[in-house]
């Protein structure tokens, strides 16, 4: 651990806005708090508002766990978990079970989370209605009103063009009733375990300043016309290493022939499931 | 068989050792000292303190060094050490009229009191590569010495009550960017702030845009005025303000033609810019881009992008901006999977449709 | 019969410019009235702060609500600002362009303020965006077209639709007709005579045409500099004009 820097990185004063804007996010599920969101030693766009959440919760006995794309050795995921060994000196771990924070991109682990363990979204764009309206001032407007219908707008724009909503990922989630909120790019896949989660999720948008939350067992829901409900992707194969066909697959280039082969995106829920096999 | 991918751990720590192998170069060649970049790189050091919002020479020349002179670079990395430095306090106002000034020029009379003051400046170079070194062997002395300070041009027009006055005692106490979040519609004072911290490339492009017509813009170079201005504070446990040093500054002052409107009368108009070392490029771009934004209060009608504060300081920053255009080289397996599978069903819904159509076509004719 | 809008003392001024002076004027339900004067006398300005889109420099905007009460517009929320304009208001832009999503398709348009309000059956939105297709006479197979691919009649005709769909109790138009082709007014402004009447709605419409107020308007105000020169019954007015800016007006229809 290095001691030129304070424990996690960020000074404690930092820590305690941080921690305050997250009680404030947990109390008004799916508002999008500003926060003074701090420069931190790694590119914007690159989980800078994860790893600030990430560093106002940790403490010397957390274990933390750091995935993106659902994996624990993609580069990314292992800088992030070398920047906290480096700076907190916390236990890492690639097991979903034994983490007490995990911090993701674009994944939620197939594993189920527990009450004890908190789920750090990394954001890259917290707004769900920006690509409708760039506007900030306006979209804070259209939240402060509970005014969708222009989300509702552009469901509709795809079933008349696609005949299904052609959103796949980072699609818009209604949180507690109340606030439209984008689940971050996760696939629409992970979208159901939102909904009722034992665990509190927090999603950080470092480069944008805003930091949200869903309290555990809050009501999620998808958008969807009640004619065309909402849907998750489905394979047609399993997993070609453990055998899952319930898990979301990524699909890999195994030779230049362009032969393919599906395997779990979730490295962990594969490995597990492999070594159960096995014994 | 087929395993999923392991080693990002060992890709990254040996991609580590050729970076630092790439940077420190051919190892005959002796390596870069810091008083070296800050004494000859002086400009460069500048613009990585003032775009880190960090007035420290030694750090910003490490920063250089570190960054093997990729300014963005060694900007983010000023910018990621700030966060961790203690704010001891906040410094008074900076007094920019008591500048000890070394260059000082006015576009808008032919002479001033104090005089234009050319000091050191590249403008009348003739931009020829020097293949010989024409640095003097020693200190210049000068003739006579510039006075203390030099009254301010923009100050003239005041007397006359022709240029809007600015009343610095009811200007809010302004928020800190770097500790709170940019909040929509910004003051005048956030945005000044936003734009000195902004990035001198992305400045100059939107500076430049509202000359060539993307906005109403009518500017005169009121004052340009480089030179060094004393630091104060004033701690709590003494209660009486201390000099902690000085530094080097740029300042611009744009005086801008305005035909009067929302109330107010017909008048020159400010526009501000000031950066910490020399930077004359920046101080004007952010004196334009100042004014510019300015255009809601004066009742200007808004239609270009230089106009828009949400459109300039949501893009003026060059480390959110790096960051995040870069950030498409991380993996994008799984949305880019999900895409994908959109993309099968579409494009198998379209050859569908096209059969159909076919056949239909086909039954048709027959 | 109790009036559903009132003005009274209406001001807006551009800082030292004025844009409308002291109006006052009742709309009743069912009402269509139009405002005529030439470009700068006012009549947008009024048009838009009678709307709640600008707000007033002086006097008062008052509408009679479906449960009766009455709501000074002055003290809206912008949140109930919203939702009147939305739900039982309607406004016309000039500019169809304006008014219109173009970057999404004619259904999208015409069914935004359903979904807004909450509807979320796709069917059933698709279906009553054809029926006000078909009401405004655009061929209901053309649903899924984006409004750039239609003439600026159409155009007018779509925004028309988008805004009755919601079936809005008061609708501000301004200058609908203008810009657009003779012809093309003609059926427009028949278009809209029909909907007026089949719908019983209330309508402010700007025009700086005299013919159009004699085709639509029970009554008719005519401003000159940012005050109300004369009002009356349309009818009145062109055959008796009072107010010699009024004369002036109506002679120029009359010789062309």
């Amino acid at each position: 651990m290095t001691s030129n820097y304070n424990f996690a990185f960020l000074d404690e004063n930092t820590k305690r806005m941080l921690r305050r804007a997250l009680l404030k996010a947990v109390a008004i599920p799916g508002y999008q708090v500003p926060f003074g969101s701090r420069e931190m030693p790694l590119p914007y766009g690159w989980g800078t508002g994860g790893i600030q959440l990430t560093a106002a919760l940790l403490g010397p006995d957390d274990v933390l766990k750091v995935i993106d794309q659902g994996a624990d050795d993609t580069t990314n995921a292992v800088n992030i978990r070398r920047f906290f060994a480096r700076v907190a000196g916390v236990t890492t771990t690639e097991r979903t079970t034994e983490a007490s924070v995990i911090q993701t991109r674009h994944r939620i682990p197939e594993t189920p989370l527990r009450e004890d363990q908190i789920l750090v979204f990394q954001v890259p764009e917290p707004e769900p209605l920006r690509t409708l309206e760039p506007r900030e001032a306006e979209t804070r407007t259209l939240h402060a009103l509970a005014d969708y219908g222009l989300m509702h707008v552009k469901l509709y724009e795809d079933i008349a063009q696609y005949g299904h909503i052609a959103t796949s990922y980072d699609y818009p989630v209604l949180v507690d009733g109340r606030f439209l909120t984008s689940p971050s790019p996760i696939p629409k896949f992970d979208n159901p375990k939102l909904d009722h989660s034992p665990a509190l999720m927090l999603f950080g948008a470092g480069r944008e300043k805003r930091l949200y939350a869903i309290p555990p067992y809050t009501k999620v829901e998808s958008l969807a016309f009640d004619d065309h409900p909402f849907e998750i992707q489905r394979w047609e194969h399993q997993c070609e290493l453990c055998g899952s066909d319930e898990s979301y697959l990524d699909e890999v280039v195994v030779d230049d022939r362009g032969s393919r082969m599906f395997v779990c995106s979730d490295t962990d829920y594969c490995r597990q499931r492999r070594a159960e096999q096995a014994a | 068989m087929y395993v999923a991918v392991k080693g990002g751990e060992q890709a990254i720590t040996r991609s580590l050792q050729l970076l630092a192998e790439a940077r420190r170069g051919d190892l005959t060649v002796p390596e870069l000292s810091l008083d070296q970049i800050r004494e000859q790189l002086r400009l460069g050091v500048a613009r990585v303190m003032q775009e880190g919002s960090l007035y420290d020479e030694e750090l910003a020349a490490l920063a250089m060094r570190q960054a093997a002179g990729d300014m963005l670079e060694a900007i983010f990395l000023l910018r990621a050490y700030r966060t961790t430095l203690p704010r001891f306090g906040y410094t008074q106002p900076l007094d920019t009229n008591a500048m000890r000034v070394r260059r000082r020029v006015s576009g808008t009379f032919k002479d001033v009191p104090g005089g234009q003051v050319l000091g050191p400046t590249y403008d009348y170079t003739q931009r020829l590569l020097e293949f010989e070194s024409t640095a003097p062997t020693s200190p210049l002395q000068a003739e006579a010495p510039l006075p203390d300070t030099m009254p301010r041009v923009l100050d003239l027009l005041d007397a006359e009550a022709l240029i809007e006055r600015i009343d610095a005692g009811v200007d809010p106490e302004p928020i800190d960017l770097t500790r709170e979040p940019l909040m929509f519609p910004a003051d005048r004072a956030t945005r000044l702030q936003n734009l000195a911290r902004g990035d001198e490339g992305f400045l100059l492009g939107m500076a430049y845009s509202t000359q060539r017509g993307y906005a109403e813009s009518h500017p005169f170079a009121g004052e340009i005025r480089m030179g060094e201005v004393d630091v104060v504070i004033c701690p709590e446990e003494l209660g009486f303000a201390i000099e902690i040093g000085s530094i080097t500054l740029t300042e611009c002052q744009m005086i801008n033609q305005f035909h009067g409107g929302n109330g107010l009368p017909p008048q020159f108009t400010r526009g501000y810019g000031l950066c910490m070392g020399e930077g004359e490029r920046k101080a004007m771009s952010m004196a334009l881009v100042d004014r510019t934004l300015r255009c809601d209060e004066l009742g200007e009608p808004a239609y270009a992008p230089a106009q828009n504060q949400e459109f300039v300081l949501s893009h003026s920053d060059s480390v959110e901006a790096s960051g995040f255009v870069q950030h498409l080289k991380l993996p994008h397996y799984v949305d880019f999977q999900a895409e994908l599978s959109l993309l099968r069903t579409l494009s198998k819904q379209h050859a569908q449709h096209l059969n159909a159509e076919e056949t239909a076509a086909q039954e048709t004719s027959s | 019969m109790s009036a559903l809008l009132q003005v009274r003392g209406l001001s807006h001024h551009y800082g030292q410019r004025i844009g409308c002076q002291d109006v006052s004027f009742d709309l009743h339900p069912g009402e269509l009235l139009c405002i005529v004067g030439e470009s700068g006398s006012g009549k947008s300005t009024l048009l838009k702060t009678a709307a709640a889109q600008l707000a007033p420099s002086s006097g008062s905007v008052r509408y009679h609500q479906r449960d009766g009460d009455w709501l000074d517009l002055e003290e809206l929320s912008e949140a109930n600002r919203r939702r009147l304009a939305r739900e039982e208001w309607g406004f016309v832009t000039q500019n169809p362009r304006d008014g219109l999503r173009l970057n999404v398709s004619a259904g999208a348009n015409v069914a935004e303020r359903l979904m807004a309000m909450g509807m979320r059956n796709y069917g059933q939105l698709r279906d009553i965006a054809k029926g006000w297709l078909e009401r405004v006479e655009i061929d209901p197979a053309r649903i899924d077209d984006a409004p750039t691919a239609f003439s600026g009649g159409m155009q007018q005709r779509l925004q028309i639709a988008r805004t009755l769909v919601t079936q809005p109790r008061l609708v501000f138009m301004d200058e609908p007709t203008a810009g657009l082709d003779v012809s093309v007014q003609a059926r427009i402004l028949d278009l809209l005579r029909r909907l007026v009447n089949e719908l019983g709605l209330a309508a402010v419409m700007v025009t700086h045409d005299l013919a159009v107020a004699r085709l639509l308007a029970a009554r008719t105000m005519v401003m000159q500099g940012g005050r109300v020169v004369e009002t009356g019954l349309t009818d009145q007015i062109l055959d008796d004009p009072q107010h010699p800016y009024t004369q002036l007006l109506v002679s120029s229809v009359l010789t062309t």
